[in-house]
């Protein structure tokens, strides 16, 4: 009972990674309809960032975080420039494979710029972590979970309170009728984009302590992050957050009890069997066309 | 100037000569290489992924299926020969073959999976195998040899001959890969491709053609994965050594990088685009390890300024004026008929209801068109008007109601079923195959399963053109579909419904979008059609145009039937004025 509940812990801090990232992926297929195969590279510049201005330039830990959190927004708007700026017109597919393209150019330019060595990353305490009963909560989970609990929550707010919100919203629902009622759609995109390379570097910020940090970063998180989309529901927030964590919970219990080899196998099992089996996910709306 | 001989549209033997020649050129590069070491090498890989991307065009150039698994059915083919020779000591050919068997029938899987899925879902599905097969073939040891992979694999005998030496092997490569280039270049232009092609651009409207949209989808997974095995089978007698990084998911990606670049929609594209990214990394050698870094920005640079790919910037720009077609052909059957009225009930409609949630779009209608009228269904926005077509021809299920057509309940057939029972059909928002020639897309319309020409290649060329000369469109046979005119466009719809030799013809608002002009000419055409006793059911808010062709009209308001009957009664009917044009002032106040 006690491992059981020791690894449900480890499984919801990684899923709650996944999570983050399912996240910004999401809120980029709601508000430009792309799919973006660069979500996991924008975990991997935020845990570099993060490892350049901590480990190499010393900046005091936070002012590191939250630069690192600065930069990755303004660069999630060169993103929308190169990727989905030119293509936007031309259907969902060019652009899905510029994002391709777009993460094959980050990840070699990472490794070319700083080369292959893996870098090790304080965490956000020196505490190692806390017991609580049959549980070691490791102090670095419970910042992620704690983190992506407020993040979600500031979303909520943002989205659900604020005009900005409104407007985000709007632009997801109907582009053309937002743009009728004087919403500066593009300018909206623009943001979301911003909003999601800056959620992806959080989570790459905050998973960097657990794992090494490296070019293969990218895309394992971004594949687990897009199993999570569909798990959750296409397209649906809640059906992001909630496939994340599943996700993590499923892999580290595959993991611990049936075959750790398998363990990257578990995340695509689970998600074709969502696929054929229940296709809109947990929280999706039906697949359907109109004639 | 020639007129083409009779009996000549279709070419058999189109194609042969030019695969003779291009077999004789590869044997003779193949001869020119090395026998051994880093260039052959080159050319080997070049020449197993040039079979490898060929099989991409058919699933995701001419299908328009975004598979991001081909190096994995690559891997299942060299997986097959490697351990098939190595561990089993089968023969190299029996080994390929299982290899390509295995992928074939796991391509067979992932079309299938198209059934419930689309778009970005069918491309996870694809990706999830992709990852799965990596995870498996790297961990199951005890067959695949795991992460370590399979050593000494042997080149085969072929006819006596042995292919143990690099130079012959790579003949047998290169003769390959021209003999699939040239298969799926001749694939474009079959009955199976052109269905392909209508999936690609409208599925929709191309199961209302006839055509079995899964099955469509399925047979280009089954082909592309088949044709990616055999790649894979050949790259691991090439290179003697296979391990599972070999075959993840970054190199389909390349694959898919390599179609994309030469141009998906040809076999000779996606070679061109291969040959150019095998040789690239050496010519960027320079680069060092920023190579793969600008292979990332050139892909991104690749999409945004050549869409169509190398071959397509080149075939745009080579692309001769298209020759009319001057063979006389004889005129479609249906102009053989007299317009004959008979009391014949053709299409039997009843209770028919179709609920959106709470929205009773349909809610018990009844309809009985007879054979050889024109009846007209008409009715204010909003009044169930093309839910009632989508139901009839199978894109809506309906919620309650029976639909009898040509003496046979058709209620639950799929859309393509009802095509082929004699059921043809327009949209109201054009849906035309853009993708294709005006004459591809009515040869579409004229190969429909039940069609009398439909097994015949030169009668579907020459009933299609028929179809032109009826709605006056012969000239623009070999223009892109997508260059015409709107209302062009819906002559080219109403043609390949017509090619199909429909026993009904179901009109969605023909008249919608076309200017005063345009709509004349179609009230022309109508009423040809009328008189030579085709079955029509039309849609139309031109109370001029409905007046014009209708023998009998039915008008439907808020999903019910309010009024039914002659044209002249219905058009007075008062309910009927009433919802066209509101109550009169004196029962209102």
């Amino acid at each position: 009972m006690g491992i059981l509940l020791q690894l449900l812990f480890t499984g919801l801090g990684i899923g709650a990674i996944y999570a983050l990232v399912a996240l910004g992926f999401v809120l980029l297929i709601r508000a430009a309809g792309v799919v973006n195969f660069g979500q996991g590279e924008f975990a991997m510049l935020g845990a570099y960032l993060l490892v350049i201005f901590f480990n190499l330039l010393a900046l005091p830990y936070w002012v590191a975080i939250l630069l690192s959190i600065a930069i990755m927004a303004a660069f999630g708007v060169v993103f929308a420039g190169a990727t989905y700026w030119p293509l936007r017109n031309r259907g969902g597919l060019p652009v899905i494979i510029s994002t391709i393209g777009a993460s094959i150019f980050l990840e070699n330019m990472v490794l070319v710029l700083y080369g292959p060595a893996a870098e090790q990353v304080d965490g956000l305490f020196d505490a190692p972590g806390i017991q609580v009963g049959p549980v070691f909560m490791d102090s670095q989970y419970l910042s992620i979970m704690v983190i992506a609990t407020l993040l979600v929550l500031l979303q909520y707010l943002i989205f659900e309170k604020t005009l900005l919100g409104k407007k985000l919203q709007a632009t997801s629902q109907d582009k053309e009728m937002a743009s009728l009622l004087g919403i500066p759609v593009a300018a909206m995109i623009l943001i979301t984009f911003a909003y999601s390379s800056a959620i992806g570097g959080i989570a790459g910020i905050l998973i960097a302590p657990i794992l090494f940090v490296s070019t293969g970063l990218a895309s394992i998180i971004a594949l687990k992050a897009f199993a999570a989309n569909i798990i959750g529901g296409y397209g649906s927030i809640p059906g992001a957050i909630l496939g994340g964590l599943a996700l993590g919970v499923v892999e580290t219990l595959g993991a611990a009890y049936i075959s750790v080899p398998y363990k990257d196998a578990f995340a695509f099992l689970m998600l074709l069997a969502f696929l054929l089996i229940r296709p809109q996910g947990l929280f999706g709306e039906k697949i359907s066309e109109k004639a | 100037m020639s007129t083409p001989p009779p009996g000549s549209f279709a070419r058999p033997w189109r194609g042969i000569p030019g695969l003779l020649a291009a077999v004789a050129v590869a044997l003779v590069l193949s001869r020119m290489a090395p026998d051994q070491g880093y260039i052959l090498n080159i050319f080997m890989q070049a020449a197993t992924y040039g079979i490898a991307v060929v099989g991409l065009v058919v699933v995701l150039g001419y299908c328009g299926q975004i598979s991001i698994a081909q190096a994995a059915f690559f891997g299942l083919g060299a997986y097959g020969v490697a351990l098939g020779t190595v561990d089993y000591d089968l023969n190299f050919f029996v080994a390929l073959a299982i290899g390509v068997a295995i992928a074939g029938a796991l391509g067979l899987l992932l079309g299938a999976a198209s059934l419930k899925l689309g778009g970005h879902y069918l491309a996870m599905v694809t990706i999830s195998f992709q990852q799965i097969l990596t995870v498996v073939l790297t961990n199951w040891i005890g067959f695949s040899h795991g992460p370590d992979g399979v050593r000494n694999v042997p080149r085969p005998m072929l006819f006596g001959l042995s292919l143990d030496g690099g130079r012959d092997y790579l003949g047998l490569c290169l003769v390959t890969m021209v003999c699939v280039a040239v298969a799926v270049w001749r694939l474009r232009t079959t009955r199976l491709g052109r269905a392909m092609q209508a999936v690609r651009d409208n599925d929709l409207a191309a199961s209302t053609c006839g055509i079995d949209v899964l099955h469509t989808k399925v047979a280009a997974f089954g082909l592309s994965a088949v044709v990616g095995a055999l790649g894979g089978g050949l790259f691991a007698g090439g290179f003697r050594y296979i391990s599972p990084d070999q075959f993840s998911f970054a190199e389909s990606i390349v694959m898919l990088t390599m179609a994309l670049l030469g141009g998906v929609s040809s076999p000779f594209g996606a070679l061109i685009g291969t040959g150019l990214l095998v040789i690239l990394p050496e010519w960027l050698r320079f680069l060092h390890q920023v190579y793969l870094a600008v292979y990332g920005a050139a892909v991104i640079l690749i999409m945004v300024f050549l869409p169509d790919g190398l071959w397509g910037f080149v075939a745009e720009r080579m692309r001769r004026r298209a020759r009319p077609v001057l063979a006389e052909v004889a005129n479609l059957p249906l102009l053989a008929r007299t317009g004959e009225e008979t009391a014949e009930i053709v299409l039997g409609v009843t209770g028919l209801a179709k609920h959106f949630g709470g929205l009773k779009a349909l809610d018990g209608v009844d309809i009985a068109v007879r054979r050889g009228t024109v009846h007209a269904l008409i009715g204010p926005n909003g009044s169930g008007k093309s839910t009632f077509i989508n139901v009839v021809t199978g894109l809506y299920r309906p919620t309650a109601g029976r639909i009898d057509f040509a003496g046979r309940d058709i209620t639950g057939l799929p859309p393509h079923l009802r095509n082929r029972a004699g059921l043809a059909r327009t949209f109201q928002n054009i849906r035309v195959f853009r993708g294709m020639t005006v004459l591809e897309n009515v040869m579409v319309g004229a190969e429909r399963v039940g069609n009398d020409v439909a097994e015949d290649a030169d009668g579907i060329v020459r009933r299609a053109l028929a179809a032109l000369d009826f709605v006056g469109m012969r000239a623009d046979a070999h223009r892109m579909v997508g260059t015409l005119s709107y209302g062009h466009q819906r002559y080219v719809e109403i043609a390949r419904a017509l090619a199909g030799t429909p026993e009904m013809l179901l009109l969605d608002e023909p008249a919608a979008g076309l200017n005063m002009t345009e709509k004349q000419a179609l009230g022309q055409l109508l009423r040809r059609l009328k008189g030579h006793g085709l079955t029509i059911l039309v849609i139309d808010h031109d109370m001029n145009l409905v007046e014009q062709v209708a023998d009998h009209i039915t008008v439907l308001n808020f999903g019910r039937r309010i009024a039914d009957g002659g044209p002249r009664d219905v058009l007075d009917h008062p309910d009927v004025i009433a919802a066209y044009l509101g109550e009169p002032r004196s029962e209102a106040a």
